[in-house]
């Protein structure tokens, strides 16, 4: 196999909110990952997971409550703030909700141009020049630097917080349920500019999204999330063709497809009940209370996450002895 | 067999500062008892309008629903329907669930209570029966514990209950048909599937004709019998589920069908997608709506709006392709389920 450049490597990484006076919150609890440089890595998990905060945790917008990211071998959660403010110059964010992630009071221009006054990369005719080619590079037109956010539609604005992102010459960017805000064809021509300007720039990004088919589409490597922990993570072929862990596999069973041949032949795994509350969990396999093949181990030890197969984790104390 | 529902020219215009909307523009369709109809569309299409007409929800002003238009519920005009009258019809022969089941909830009431409500008015029940009629209606809608739920309030149910505690709502009263706007938008997948397997179950159920509005191809592909794809607050094409999955007529329903990534396709090509946005319904166009963004475009198709055309018994569709002079297009490859 050819040798992969790893961009960002996750390590056990926690983040724990406090609610009330002896209840935690445990959003991300230990994850371990990598992002390879030049690919998508698709995060899912159905909401209340921690894909975004995991999204948050690794850019460092939320402090890690334990664990490290390395970003190019140099861990940033315990740099120095020259390193961290290396890392903001690298690493960008795409919000999900169009409407409330641009500043309503700011011109277009202004809101991509922030990026680059903070880091003072160009300034006067040459930041203007960046501005427009900016707006043109995800389809938009020089004319609308201008203008302020409420004069465009979700898609135009998602786009707008596309280039915001791009302002700065980053190599790594969050996106962060780019989509689900947008109707279905918009949602398509949003999908392409990413696809698109990846191949172009070289970017790498961390997809989240709820959308599994989606994901699946844009992502190189897909994980799944469930409840703070990372419960299956493969090549995205591999995981739609042969999911191990057993949410996994209700997960992309729940999921209806556009054909009513395939849906009228389907078997759903039905999962009973809700994901249950992040609040101080149970001990052991998170999914085990809804689990159908659970066994008595799952309630009290926590599952290993392992490679069972090349390039294929899985936490699942049914894969333990392979 | 007498239709259960049938729209005619619906045409529905909302007056605002900008001049007037003009939502739904000229619909007809029906619905047999039992029957599952889904309306497709992006949003701003008319769908959610369409629906709400059917019981006249319709806030006048700034709304307003044109002459003209004619809605028969079991051969009564609906738009013709005194306030008592369409007090019977909403709840008791027609009822609604809605996208948000937090915000369509009264947060001050206990879900025994609001269930019970309709049962009330329309049955004459005491409370005290309301509220154990209730109970079974949450026990129908599979929440376990039912007795102990319909004693809390809402803010103490997850959305897919909240969602559970809607449809027992709307059925408490057993309808005839039931309006399902958007119901598992704002829910998780998993739970999606729990709602829309408990809709289609209960359709069996109780025979109930169930009108679903949504986006997601994948939902209609599951649950509906018929199909009918709006845009621009027209309908383009509808048919039998099939038709419109294997047999699509109208480039609009091309676009959609191929602008959605399915879990069995390949990866990471570039997605199909519609270039621009639909139109401004304050202006809307003379000719075909989709003209503008459509890839097959004629001269014709800017200037009026194509006829009816009927392909076979239930499938009908809006386009000037259809049109014996017009060039024979081959319909785009990658549309029509299993490959």
């Amino acid at each position: 196999m050819e040798e992969k450049e790893v961009l960002v490597e996750v390590k056990d990484l926690k983040k724990y909110f406090k609610v009330g006076r002896k209840s935690i919150l445990k959003a991300v609890d230990g994850l371990n990952f990598n992002i390879y440089k030049g690919e998508t890595l698709g995060l899912v998990g159905e909401s209340g997971c921690g894909k975004t905060t995991c999204g948050r945790t690794v850019l460092g917008m939320y402090p890690a409550s334990g664990g490290e990211v390395i970003y190019r071998g140099i861990n940033i959660s315990k740099g120095s703030e020259k390193d961290k403010r290396d890392f903001t110059r690298k690493a960008q964010i795409i919000f999900q909700d169009p409407y409330a992630s641009l500043d309503p009071r700011m011109t277009v221009g202004d809101i991509i141009g922030e990026g680059i006054d903070i880091h003072s990369i160009y300034q006067g005719q040459e930041r203007t020049n960046r501005i427009f080619e900016l707006l043109e590079l995800v389809g938009l037109n020089k004319e609308h630097a201008s203008r302020f956010p409420h004069e465009f539609s979700g898609g135009q604005r998602q786009r707008i917080g596309i280039a915001r992102a791009l302002a700065i010459e980053p190599e790594f960017i969050v996106c962060d349920e780019p989509i689900s805000a947008l109707d279905v064809s918009i949602q398509a021509q949003v999908v392409n500019l990413l696809i698109d300007l990846q191949r172009r720039l070289g970017l790498t990004y961390l997809f989240i999204a709820h959308d599994l088919s989606m994901v699946k589409h844009i992502s190189d490597r897909v994980g799944v999330m469930y409840l703070g922990k990372m419960v299956e993570l493969t090549t995205s072929a591999k995981l739609y063709e042969k999911p191990l862990h057993p949410y996994t596999q209700a997960l992309l069973s729940a999921i209806p497809i556009p054909d009513p041949e395939i849906e009228r032949q389907r078997k759903r795994i039905m999962l009973e009940g809700e994901v249950p509350s992040p609040i101080n969990p149970h001990p052991g396999c998170r999914f085990a209370p809804r689990c159908k093949y659970a066994m008595p181990e799952c309630s009290t030890t926590d599952p290993e996450f392992k490679e069972v197969e090349p390039e294929h984790f899985v936490a699942c104390h049914l894969f333990n002895n392979k | 067999m007498g239709k259960l529902l049938e729209v005619k020219n619906l045409r529905v215009s909302y007056h605002t500062y900008a001049g007037e909307v003009q939502s739904v523009r000229g619909v007809d369709f029906s619905l047999n008892k039992g029957e599952a109809l889904a309306i497709v569309g992006e949003s701003g299409c008319g769908k959610t309008v369409t629906a709400k007409s059917l019981m006249k929800l319709i806030q006048t002003p700034p709304g307003e629903i044109k002459e003209g238009s004619a809605i028969y519920f079991d051969g009564k005009d609906v738009l013709k329907m005194k306030s008592d009258e369409l007090m019977e019809l909403r709840g008791s022969e027609i009822s609604m669930i809605f996208q948000d089941p937090m915000t369509s909830l009264n947060p001050t009431m206990k879900v025994g209570n609001q269930i019970g409500e309709s049962l009330m008015i329309h049955r004459g029940m005491s409370k005290n029966e309301a509220f154990a009629e209730a109970v079974k209606m949450l026990e129908l809608v599979n929440i376990p514990n039912a007795d102990k739920r319909a004693n809390q309030y809402p803010h103490e149910f997850s959305g897919g209950m909240r969602q559970r505690a809607m449809i027992a709502i709307a059925l408490a009263c057993n309808p005839q048909i039931l309006i399902a706007d958007e119901p598992t938008t704002a829910l998780d997948v998993t739970i999606q599937a729990q709602i829309m397997e408990l809709i289609k179950d209960l359709q069996v159920k109780l025979g109930t004709a169930v009108i679903l509005i949504t986006h997601d191809l994948g939902i209609v592909a599951s649950v509906a019998d018929k199909v009918q794809v709006m845009y621009a607050g027209k309908i383009v094409e509808k048919g039998s589920r099939d038709d419109i999955f294997y047999s699509a007529e109208h480039p609009y329903t091309w676009a959609l069908l191929k602008s959605v990534p399915r879990l069995d396709t390949k990866h990471k090509d570039l997605l199909y997608s519609i270039k621009g946005t639909p139109p401004d319904l304050v202006f809307p166009p003379v000719g075909c709506p989709f003209a503008a963004r459509c890839e097959y475009a004629m001269p014709i198709c800017k200037e009026e709006m194509p006829e009816v055309t009927t392909i076979s018994e239930h499938h009908q569709v809006s386009c000037w392709l259809k049109h014996e002079y017009a060039p024979k297009i081959v319909k785009p490859e990658g549309i029509g389920g299993a490959v």
